[in-house]
């Protein structure tokens, strides 16, 4: 394994000055191509993928059927009550849009840092940012108690003369998400343009000819295109580079501007932005690893991505347990007695264990990443992330409930239980997001074709000359 | 094959009985008979098959009930609506009112006054009837026993007027019948007890003060002589009547005047609780007189002291929650206790050494209050508490000089003030003996509540004709052959008196729902004129009284309905004295065996209100919990026996409880402040039939309760089953209050200050006391001083300013205030499984804490919204669903919300209240008429909270502007503050700087809950003030007293 990479260093010493390759050796334009797209226009399906569609989309069939139950019982069926009136899915809600953030940063972030080793997983990160963030936005709405009316969050003009009420941070939420959601899917799509008119190209159905034909809206790869493409891809990335560090900035205001102990805490944006990163490169490397493994990817997916993916893991990790310091710092050094309690209670209290475990998971057991073996072992990173990923929803679960259980009068303290709704319900949105992943996987090419191809000596050179 | 089908077919059909078609017997068929096939003549099945899907026949293909069956179901069905036709339809107008009822104009409701049983003595009332439907019950507040308070039976009862599991038929044998079969059937009885005298009639009520429904029982007797009137309630005050026989040589009615009082001492009397006759008036009274500030309130009058009160209580009471010192004692030790106390106040010498240890410094400190306060102090003991507890009370009152100053004798209030478990002793003898031919049963359920020894269930069957009449189809009427829906008192003429003496008349405010018949109307079915109405029963009683009668008895009787009762018909006080020496103490053997006390559920009472959704949900006092009876038990001997589990939240270990060899199984409750050696067992729970509402929640306590000692009994046992059970209270996490208090979890909660309580030393030295927390900055801001932390400038509040002051002080934990607000705003009920959920809907709770597990003192806090200034919840509202009305009302409109529930998280005094699931029942019609129509009807999905009443805010400020004027101060209330019996909720516009709400906040005992989150609450609260023996200090005392 060593040799090999030493050998790779060799190779691609004129693109990547140091460290192992983020492309394997002996890749030509045409290689690359045939082998991503291969995976999109192959008539064989692997096994897996068959077994994972049909476990994930029965999944998300008792979602749909755990919503309509939902809709027709109101949402009593959920183990939230007064003084836990947010439960599960306020949780679920915080956890799936910071497992989408992973997708914007190496989209936006990583391409102006001009880190081309995101170009490898650029792609199906910005699609998790999506099925995230589609899971995100379903509970916010459903976990209201009339969700028929969700749309009064929206400033519409209405004959009722009414506007939302600026003021609450749902409905900067309600702006936070839904540009999120516009911007990362129009840098998907608009990522994905030359590649789908290469599945065009090479399809060989008519219908495939067809419906990539559409989607590919007329790419000739003209110099011209490219040009036009770039700017707008990198003006694109420009817009998108804010929403990192808003989108979640906001979702931690719904906390922060609450009076709740536990809750009103200054340290909350940056502290929430960090985890979701944290947590979104969890994802990226839950999804990619398996990926790379069943289709033989491991030439684009090389170790040097996980390496690189594990080390941000770290160093936001990091900052995730600085934020665990000072809060509880702050507790003591404010002297305020209820933020007192409720630190004390999250350590000691009811649930105390969940506490415990996400202590020691993001701020000791996610410090095994400094050891170079774990980070390049694709089996040992898979558990760390799935260890990691876990951990952080225990985060938003101690966060939202905990905080709740227990704020200002005891006689209103009570303990909040999930029922079997609100855990199947999230099992169901994993279903949806892994079908909707699956999806993907089968009919876009998961690694973007023409970006791995820049990744070659010989584009290397041509792109300079168009710039 | 074909052909051969054909043939087998055909061969089959042909050997098909005559009805069928036979085969090729084409003759004679025309029209429909057409074929098209040979097959299809035939009638081969496959081809029939094939057909009929092509074209389906009405071979009953679809409706397995044919059209003669149809038929013969219809004529079931037509036969059955007939039998319906016996109960008489209401008339249902459809138009509006031609000619407009006198004073009435559609949407604006009318008050009528009557008055509300209570095991027989009346609670005065006015009922608000919308368009005839009545829907909100209060206090009457011109009768002296009321003065416009009420009790939580008093508000819930209107639940069991519209209850839909009540009983709505005549019935014979289970059969419906018509009062005009009732009336017939008893002729027969009634004319062959004639020939007999009446030997074998028996009448079984409930305890009655009505005078009519006496005389009618005279009248009877007329006509039976030998005829005989029980009276048998499970609660009744039986050692009232024997303790006054001992020491007065009479049954006689005591009274007492609290507001003349400076000291009193309870022996285990939980007179501020709705069941004691006369609780509104003696919870006004005493919250008028435990008012720190100088003049001892309203009632007194005068720089007086403010009253100190004692308690010795055997179980925890929340009248035991309001002493200034307390003692816990068990119910053998009670009598020492009383005792001892009876004995030193007698004399004079120093005799510390007769008192046994446990109780000297509490029995040697109320001597000296007593005897300090001669003529100006009261001794009362409990309707539970022995005959001879009683009996030292009277003699202690006449010792200290207090009977015609504070306590009062008068003539008994009962029509039949006879000893109710040798009443009931004596039917069941009579029944032994087959002694009755017809027993009637009104009013009362002893199949469920009689003492198990008595075995009433057994021996009623020896009666041969059992006639109850009750509201509910219960556990006696299941012996019954007949039973008789009885009419709600909304819907009956009747009269009775109130704790006092004071006659009121009974008038309804709705015909009978369901045709009930009151029980004067029963027993006039046995008189010579068995069809009277109750009306003509009652008015006619009337106009032959001396006080009422003569010519202008029509103008007496119009005011006596209109005012709901008789003035100045208080029966007179007696001279009566005590005579003879206390009797020496007998105190009980006491060999460590735990013994039982029986009390009144707090709620439930003895069990009618089993089917009152209302009170089923209503916390209890003390422990907060609902929809359950369970076995109170100390901390000390729960850990004793290992029955206690720390780690159990809202669910309770079952135990066994035996005593004389009966049974029973129920949870088990650690209560702080029960005397060690004992358990507490609440009776009313454990029906089975009863309604769907009451039906199997709790246990039956009437099943180990034996005649010979009704209210406590020893030598019982206690075992632990492996069940545990859940148990639904309001307030999951009983805190203990005060000093370095540790949670469930050893997790040091410290004070929070929501409680501020000081002694009147205190209060004196520093009256600002309460308003210099630990917790937050002092402060000396008044209600519109500008607070010092805030970059905006105040809203200005120029017209009404709705704030409220509860002053802790008075309120006495009784929760009619919860059971009114439940009324007035249409909350739904939503049942033990989602009070377990956490999802009670109540708008306003009684937060209770203790500061100490042993012997606590209790605190009740009454927390409605607190219509913050700056509420945290209206900015965090996404769609403006919560906002603030100029009046300072933190509005809530239900059709904007989407239901975030944001709001009630960021609420720190969590009174929001959220509808889960669809907690309102849209489909009984009965709900839809108890109803108040000016406050909307939630559904789900939709956040509510107290409102501060807007309705009524809104009703007066319509009122005022019509009349253009402002609103008057206390011209309307709230309905908690409405119903509060102590007076402890004072509601109004604090703009109006002399009017009392204004007054109040000004006190130097004003603080807002939670101030320090700036969240600026426009109900805030009185700290509470205590009067301790300055020679009696106990650690609480200290507490209280410690800056």
């Amino acid at each position: 394994m060593a040799e090999h990479e030493e050998h790779i260093d060799e190779m691609s010493s004129h693109l990547a000055p140091a460290g192992p390759a983020i492309l394997a050796p002996g890749h030509t334009f045409a290689t690359i191509t045939d082998k991503i797209s291969a995976v999109v226009l192959s008539r064989d399906t692997p096994a897996a993928w068959l077994l994972a569609t049909g476990g994930f989309g029965l999944l998300m069939m008792w979602l749909l059927f755990a919503t309509a139950y939902q809709l027709a019982r109101g949402i009593g069926i959920w183990g939230v009550n007064i003084p836990v009136a947010w439960g599960f899915a306020i949780v679920n809600f915080v956890w799936w849009i910071g497992i989408g953030h992973a997708g914007t940063l190496i989209s936006a972030i990583l391409l102006l840092l001009k880190q081309k080793w995101r170009n490898s997983i650029n792609r199906f990160a910005e699609a998790m940012t999506l099925f995230a963030v589609m899971c995100a936005g379903y509970y916010p709405v459903m976990h209201l108690g009339r969700p028929w009316l969700a749309y009064w969050l929206f400033p519409y003009p209405n004959t009722m003369g009414v506007w939302p009420q600026f003021r609450s941070a749902l409905v900067w939420d309600v702006f936070a998400v839904s540009t999120y959601f516009t911007v990362s899917l129009i840098f998907w799509y608009q990522g994905l343009i030359p590649d789908l008119a290469t599945l065009r190209d090479r399809s060989q159905s008519k219908a495939g000819r067809i419906i990539y034909g559409i989607l590919a809206m007329g790419w000739r790869g003209s110099a011209r295109h490219w040009k036009r493409y770039d700017s707008s891809y990198r003006l694109l990335a420009g817009l998108a580079t804010p929403l990192v560090v808003s989108v979640h900035t906001v979702v931690s205001f719904d906390f922060a501007i609450a009076v709740v102990p536990g809750w009103h805490t200054s340290i909350f944006p940056p502290y929430f932005v960090a985890g979701a990163i944290y947590s979104g490169f969890a994802m990226v490397l839950v999804l990619a690893i398996p990926i790379r493994r069943i289709y033989g990817l491991d030439d684009f997916i090389t170790t040097k991505h996980l390496d690189n993916c594990a080390k941000l893991m770290l160093a936001t990790g990091e900052i995730v347990a600085y934020g665990y310091i000072i809060e509880s710092f702050m507790a003591w050094y404010s002297g305020n007695l209820y933020e007192r309690y409720m630190i004390l209670d999250r350590m000691g209290g009811k649930y105390s264990i969940f506490y415990i475990c996400l202590i020691s998971i993001n701020v000791f057991f996610v410090q095994v990443l400094w050891i170079r073996r774990i980070r390049r072992s694709p089996a040992l990173l898979f558990l760390v992330s799935v260890i990691v990923l876990a951990a952080m929803w225990l985060e938003r679960f101690v966060i939202v409930v905990q905080s709740l259980h227990a704020d200002f009068l005891p006689s209103s303290w009570a303990m909040y239980y999930p029922t079997f709704w609100d855990i199947t319900q999230f099992l169901g949105t994993i279903g949806l997001f892994a079908f909707g992943m699956l999806m993907f996987i089968r009919f876009l090419p998961m690694i973007s074709i023409f970006e791995i191809r820049e990744l070659l000596p010989e584009a290397h050179v041509s792109l300079q000359e168009v710039d | 094959m074909a052909g051969a089908g054909e043939t087998g077919a055909a061969a089959e059909v042909l050997a098909r009985p005559k009805k069928q078609r036979p085969v090729a017997d084409f003759a004679g068929k025309r029209g429909p008979e057409l074929w098209r096939h040979i097959e299809e003549a035939l009638e081969d099945p496959e081809v029939r098959e094939r057909l009929g899907r092509e074209l389906p026949r009405d071979e009953g293909y679809l409706d397995p009930v044919s059209r003669r069956k149809f038929l013969q179901l219809s004529a079931v069905t037509m036969a059955i609506a007939g039998v319906s036709a016996c109960t008489k339809q209401p008339l249902e107008p459809i138009v509006p009112y031609v000619r407009q009822p006198e004073g009435m104009t559609l949407g604006k409701p009318l008050y009528f006054a009557t008055a509300f049983p209570l095991s027989g003595v009346l609670r005065p009332v006015l009922v608000k009837s919308n368009e005839g439907r009545p829907t909100k019950i209060e206090g009457n507040p011109q009768h002296p026993a009321s003065l416009g308070g009420s009790s939580v039976f008093t508000q819930a009862s209107l639940y069991d007027l519209y209850d839909p599991d009540r009983s709505q038929t005549i019935e014979y044998l289970g059969d419906v019948r018509a009062w005009s079969a009732f009336l017939g059937a008893m002729r027969g009885q009634v004319n062959a007890q004639k020939a007999i005298g009446g030997a074998g009639i028996r009448l079984l009520t409930g305890t009655t003060t009505s005078p009519s429904f006496a005389a009618q029982v005279n009248a009877l007797k007329k006509n039976f002589p030998q005829m005989k009137w029980h009276v048998y309630e499970p609660l009744n005050r039986d050692t009232v009547k024997q303790g006054a026989q001992q020491a007065l040589g009479q049954v006689v009615e005591t009274r007492y005047d609290i507001a003349a009082a400076d000291v009193i001492v309870s022996l285990d009397a939980n007179f501020l609780s709705g069941e004691f006759p006369g609780f509104e008036r003696y919870a006004r009274d005493f919250a008028a007189r435990r008012k720190p500030e100088a003049g001892g309130g309203a009632a007194g009058g005068g720089q007086r002291p403010m009253l100190r009160f004692y308690a010795i209580e055997t179980s925890p009471t929340n009248t035991g929650g309001k002493v200034d010192h307390r003692l816990g004692v068990k119910p053998s030790e009670l009598e020492q206790a009383a005792g001892a106390l009876a004995s030193l106040v007698a004399s004079t010498g120093n005799e510390a050494g007769a008192v046994p240890g446990d109780f000297a410094g509490f029995v040697l400190a109320a001597r000296a209050d007593l005897q300090s306060a001669r003529g100006r102090s009261i001794v009362i003991a409990g309707d539970q508490a022995p005959a001879s507890v009683h009996a030292l009370a009277h003699r202690m009152n006449a010792a200290l000089g207090n009977v015609g100053r504070t306590v009062f004798y008068t003539d008994p209030i009962e029509s039949n003030p006879a000893v109710q478990i040798d009443s009931l002793k004596d039917l069941i003898n009579d029944l032994k003996a087959n002694k009755v031919d017809v027993l009637i049963i009104s009013g009362v359920n002893p199949a469920f509540d009689a003492p198990a020894d008595l075995e009433f269930g057994k021996w009623v069957g020896a009666a041969k004709l059992v006639v109850h009449h009750g509201l509910y189809q219960d556990e006696t009427s299941a012996h019954a052959h007949w039973h008789v829906n009885a009419a709600h008192y909304l819907e009956s003429w009747s009269d009775g008196r109130a704790y006092d003496g004071t006659v009121s008349i009974v008038q309804p405010l709705i015909a009978p729902l369901y045709g009930g018949k009151t029980e004067h109307e029963l027993l006039a079915a046995f008189s010579d004129n068995p069809d009277q109405a109750a009306y003509e029963i009652i008015r006619g009683f009337w106009q032959a009284q001396p006080q009422m009668g003569g010519a202008d008895f029509e103008i007496k009787w119009r005011r006596a309905v209109h005012d709901g009762f008789i003035a100045n018909s208080q029966l007179p006080p007696k001279n009566v004295t005590a005579g003879g020496a206390a009797a020496a103490a007998t105190a009980r053997q006491n060999g460590g065996e735990i013994e039982v006390v029986f009390r009144p559920d707090p709620t439930i009472y003895d069990g009618r209100f089993g089917n009152n959704a209302w009170l089923q949900e209503i916390e209890k006092p003390l422990t907060t919990i609902t929809w359950d009876n369970t076995i109170w038990i100390s901390m000390a001997l729960a850990q004793r026996l290992k029955l206690y589990d720390a780690a159990m939240q809202q669910s309770a270990n079952v135990v066994e409880l035996e005593l004389n060899g009966r049974k029973v199984r129920g949870p088990l409750y650690v209560q702080p402040g029960m005397p060690d050696g004992m358990v507490t067992v609440f009776t009313g729970y454990g029906h089975t039939h009863i309604g769907h509402t009451g039906n199997g929640f709790g246990y039956n306590a009437y099943e180990v309760r034996s005649s010979d000692a009704p209210w406590s009994a020893a030598g019982a046992k206690l075992t632990r089953t492996d069940r545990t059970v859940p148990v639904a209270m309001i307030q999951p996490e009983q805190q203990v209050h005060a000093g370095d208090v540790k949670d469930r979890n050893g997790l040091p909660v410290e004070t929070r200050d929501l409680v501020r309580i000081g002694t009147v030393e205190k209060f004196h030295k520093d009256p600002r006391f309460a308003q210099k927390s630990d917790t937050q900055e002092p402060s000396t801001a008044g209600p519109d001083e500008l607070p010092k932390d805030s970059l905006l400038p105040n809203y200005n509040y120029s017209g009404y300013a709705w704030a409220m002051v509860i002053d802790l002080n008075s309120c006495v934990g009784c929760n009619a205030c919860i059971a009114a607000c439940q009324a007035e705003n249409n909350i739904p009920v939503v049942g033990k499984e989602q009070v377990l959920k956490r999802r009670p809907m109540h708008w306003l709770r009684v937060d209770t804490y203790y500061d100490d597990v042993a012997n606590p003192r209790m605190y009740f806090q009454p927390l409605p919204c607190m219509q913050c200034e700056d509420a945290p919840c209206e900015y965090v509202c996404p769609v403006g669903a919560t906002v603030h009305s100029t009046e300072g009302l933190n509005d809530m409109v239900y059709n904007r919300c989407v239901g975030t529930r944001y709001c009630s998280n960021n609420c720190p005094y969590k009174v929001r209240r959220f509808n889960f699931l669809l907690f309102q029942d849209w489909n009984t019609p009965q709900l839809k008429l108890m109803r108040n129509p000016e406050v909307s009807v939630r559904s789900r999905g939709v956040m509510e909270k107290c409102t501060y009443c807007v309705q009524r805010i809104t009703k007066a400020r319509i009122t005022a502007e019509e009349e253009d004027r402002p609103v008057r101060d206390q011209e309307f209330t709230t309905a908690c503050a409405q119903a509060c019996p102590a007076d402890a909720i004072v509601f109004g516009n604090q703009n109006q700087k002399d009017g009392r709400t204004a007054t109040l906040k000004a006190s130097p005992r004003n603080y807002g809950l939670l101030e320090e989150l700036n969240t600026r609450p426009r109900t805030t609260y009185l700290a509470g003030v205590l009067n301790p023996n300055p020679g009696l200090k106990t650690k609480d005392v200290e507490e209280a007293e410690r800056e």
